[in-house]
């Protein structure tokens, strides 16, 4: 009973703190705090699989939150028929030239006996592969990349329901994670932690440099919206007439109310993605998996498929952070691949693991409201702190300049100081695993 | 005439900056490697070690330009890399003891002194920019070039110029210096002795009497003179941008498993096969096919295998290449 008191405690702080911006800053920065706690908390109980659960360690997140986002172009924007006469089946054409080469060097590379013959035939479908995909791909890309390349340049998406994306940004990313998992989860964790670093670089130098696909670095803006947009409320008599009754100017209420739909929508995807990790955790599955985690070898010889295993749950874990990823895109209603960073997308998820609870998905939900909430006050804290350290120094003095200038990079420092000290006085973090 | 204009045009674009660049690599996996070895942990926090270091020789190196100390047609950053090394050798220690001695203690396992470092990286990095902010910075100074492009083309009359820039020549003998004091510490001192000792077998290390705090002690230093030079070079060579050094850490871990993790001459072999994987695959040879093909088989595009962006995925297809085939390594690294 006592831990529960503890937990719920936990929990109503993080309520409380959020709370307390609102009251002091304002309401909308804490509904966007709260949101972005709940995309958080998400990617957290998806990092939480693999490492909670089964000990995988996996440092590509921002990859896979990237590919929820790309999901959400390709299913939500409305496709750019003239692209698709220009070139997309041409593109279409290449991407399955391209897989089917490198089916075949794999089936050549299993089926031939091994030898200088079998190492030659792969080189040369790999290379008279890559050839041809290059001469169907490039007049394609071209062509497609030559369409109105200031408003589109690139193929466009299904022109589905937004809200469809976030299961298939999920579909996507497990998608990678499998090809990923397949070839680098039978090695030592050190090699699969460096494995996914690279991949998360690889998919978003993709997503930076493949116009045809979402624009590259020129963004996709206006992506479509699951809840209705402000200026439509503010011209609803409706609206505007109990936003007054309420005692709220109906601009600021036309904000809240769009966020809030947001929080509706982000909680009840974060409940049910809780409930299902839960579930899996005290399953017979879940047992397995940490028994897995705790000791490979005695696992192994109960007869537990240790590889196959850890390839399902790598693929699971990803899929979540897919989904989280996609929900992010939809909240920012663009698409911009530069703002994809490995310490805020990779990194920063890892210390809401560790601080939360590793092994523990409410531990993991807490770790991802409660970082994220500092991770946006620390900011301003640190400008509050240089101003009372600079505050006896000359007005043009060129230290008191720089000090508050750099204050914002005080986040990263904060970050790594928690992790350290959370790893150090409480290694199994503030929900410790049962 | 057109055969030698291929080879000058290749030198230029490929062998000269994949050389550079590999020297560079091969200093940072050289400081991985080292810790994998001693200290049996992968170091996330590598990139921002070198950022760090960099950072030290780049504010002497400006308080040095200020009060007019330069070293003639040399960059002046050379003769602030003492103290950049003092810097980061300080930080070093100081992270040591106050972080990663109590893990070492508790002989917690490798994958969490990963995730120490993972913090670690982040102070490191957020120091680095609250210090000398997130902002490219250019600290270089001194003559450019040995041969610019023109003297070349006026000297051998040929139509292709071939440029030797002055940081790449630093950049090589610098290396060329550091890793042989490197080995002749490794393999002729009683400390580096017992240093690769320590990293063959601990236990029987330990019943010789060998100092573990002590073996310790000296990797942090070495790494920390390894990683600044690194940084450095790569700075004079490219630019210094904090946030870029973090990225290096891809290309220098590829390098170090390549070369198998924890042999120091794997270490220098991978960061080259890197180097020059990227550099041979990312160049555009259009250039080069134009001097050596007859004029009807010229090619149209560039011929260039994949685009400069796609540099980290070479490094990565490499890595996983070699894990698949070679799981230790070219040179026969250990596996924990």
């Amino acid at each position: 009973m006592n831990e529960m008191v503890k937990n719920t405690g936990l929990f109503v702080l993080v309520a409380a703190l959020i709370l307390l911006t609102g009251f002091t800053q304002s309401w909308n920065s804490a509904v966007l705090i709260l949101n972005m706690g709940l995309i958080s908390a998400i990617m957290a109980i998806g990092v939480n699989l693999q490492w909670g659960f089964a000990g995988l360690f996996n440092v590509g997140v921002m990859g896979f939150v990237a590919l929820g986002g790309l999901a959400t172009v390709l299913v939500a924007m409305p496709p750019t028929t003239e692209a698709w006469a220009a070139g997309g089946f041409g593109i279409v054409a290449a991407l399955l030239l391209g897989g089917l080469t490198v089916v075949a060097a794999v089936m050549a590379m299993k089926r031939l006996a091994p030898g200088r013959v079998r190492n030659l035939a792969v080189i040369a479908i790999l290379v008279i592969g890559f050839i041809v995909y290059r001469a169907v791909l490039d007049p394609s890309v071209a062509a497609v990349e030559k369409v109105n390349p200031a408003g589109t340049g690139y193929l466009g998406g299904l022109g589905l329901p937004v809200l469809m994306a976030w299961p298939i940004g999920g579909v996507l990313a497990a998608g990678a994670a499998w090809l990923i998992g397949k070839t680098a989860l039978g090695l030592r964790s050190d090699y699969l932690a460096i494995a996914t670093l690279g991949i998360a670089e690889i998919i978003l130098a993709v997503l930076k440099n493949e116009d045809w696909l979402a624009r590259g670095v020129k963004n996709v803006n206006g992506i479509p919206r699951p809840v209705p947009n402000e200026i439509d409320l503010q011209n609803d008599p409706g609206f505007v007439e109990s936003a007054l009754g309420l005692g709220i100017d109906p601009v600021t209420a036309s904000t809240l109310y769009v966020k809030l739909g947001y929080s509706v929508l982000f909680l009840i995807v974060l409940l049910i993605v809780l409930w299902m990790a839960q579930m899996a955790l005290k399953s017979p599955w879940g047992r397995m998996m940490r028994a897995i985690r705790d000791n490979e070898v005695a696992a192994e010889a109960m007869g537990k498929d240790v590889t196959r295993r850890h390839l399902q749950v790598f693929v699971l874990g990803s899929a979540v952070c897919g989904i989280a990823g996609a929900m992010l895109t939809t909240l920012d209603g663009a698409l911009i691949p530069g703002t994809y960073q490995p310490l805020r997308f990779t990194f920063l998820i890892w210390v809401m693991v560790i601080v939360g609870g590793s092994g523990n998905n409410f531990g993991a939900v807490l770790g991802g409201m409660l970082i994220w909430f500092l991770w946006v006050q620390v900011e301003p804290m640190g400008l509050f702190l240089m101003q009372i350290v600079t505050a006896g120094m000359a007005d043009d003095s060129g230290l008191k300049e720089h000090l508050i200038g750099s204050a914002a990079h005080m986040r990263l420092l904060t970050m790594g100081v928690i992790l350290l000290l959370v790893l150090r006085f409480s290694p199994r973090g503030l929900i410790p695993e049962r | 005439m057109e055969f030698l204009n291929a080879i000058v045009a290749i030198s230029n674009y490929v062998l000269i900056p994949a050389i550079a660049y590999g020297s560079q690599l091969a200093l940072g996996a050289l400081g991985v490697t080292l810790i994998y070895g001693i200290l049996r942990f992968s170091n996330f926090a590598h990139g921002d070690t070198m950022a760090f270091g960099t950072m030290i020789t780049i504010l002497v190196t400006w308080w040095m330009q200020s009060i007019g100390i330069s070293l003639g047609p040399l960059p002046t950053a050379l003769l602030a890399l003492p103290f950049g090394i003092l810097g980061c050798m300080a930080l070093l220690l100081f992270t040591d003891r106050v972080v990663y001695r109590f893990y070492r203690e508790q002989k917690a396992k490798p994958v969490i002194l990963v995730i120490v470092s993972m913090g670690v990286m982040f102070i490191m990095n957020g120091l680095v920019r609250f210090i000398i902010g997130p902002n490219d910075q250019r600290f270089a100074d001194g003559e450019r070039f040995i041969i610019s492009a023109r003297d070349f083309k006026a000297m051998t009359g040929l139509s292709e110029g071939l440029a030797i820039r002055t940081t790449t020549v630093i950049t090589l003998v610098t290396a060329v210096i550091v890793v042989a004091a490197l080995f002749w510490f490794l393999n002729r001192t009683r400390t580096g002795k017992s240093m690769r000792a320590y990293s063959d077998n601990e236990d029987l290390a330990l019943l010789s009497g060998i100092n573990p705090e002590r073996v310790v002690m000296y990797t942090w230093l070495i790494v920390a003179a390894l990683a600044t030079v690194a940084g450095t070079l790569y700075g004079l060579d490219k630019s210094y941008k904090p946030f870029v050094y973090f990225q290096l850490l891809l290309p220098i871990f590829a390098s170090a498993i390549v070369g198998g993790l924890g042999s120091p001459v794997g270490a220098i072999a991978g960061g080259f096969v890197i180097a020059f994987s990227e550099v041979t695959i990312t160049y555009a040879w259009k250039k080069v096919l134009k001097y050596l093909l007859p004029e009807n088989l010229e090619p149209n595009g560039l011929v260039q295998l994949l685009s400069t962006d796609y540099k980290f995925a070479v490094s990565f297809v490499i890595l996983l290449i070699v894990l698949l085939f070679r799981p230790t390594g070219l040179f026969r690294g250990k596996s924990v």
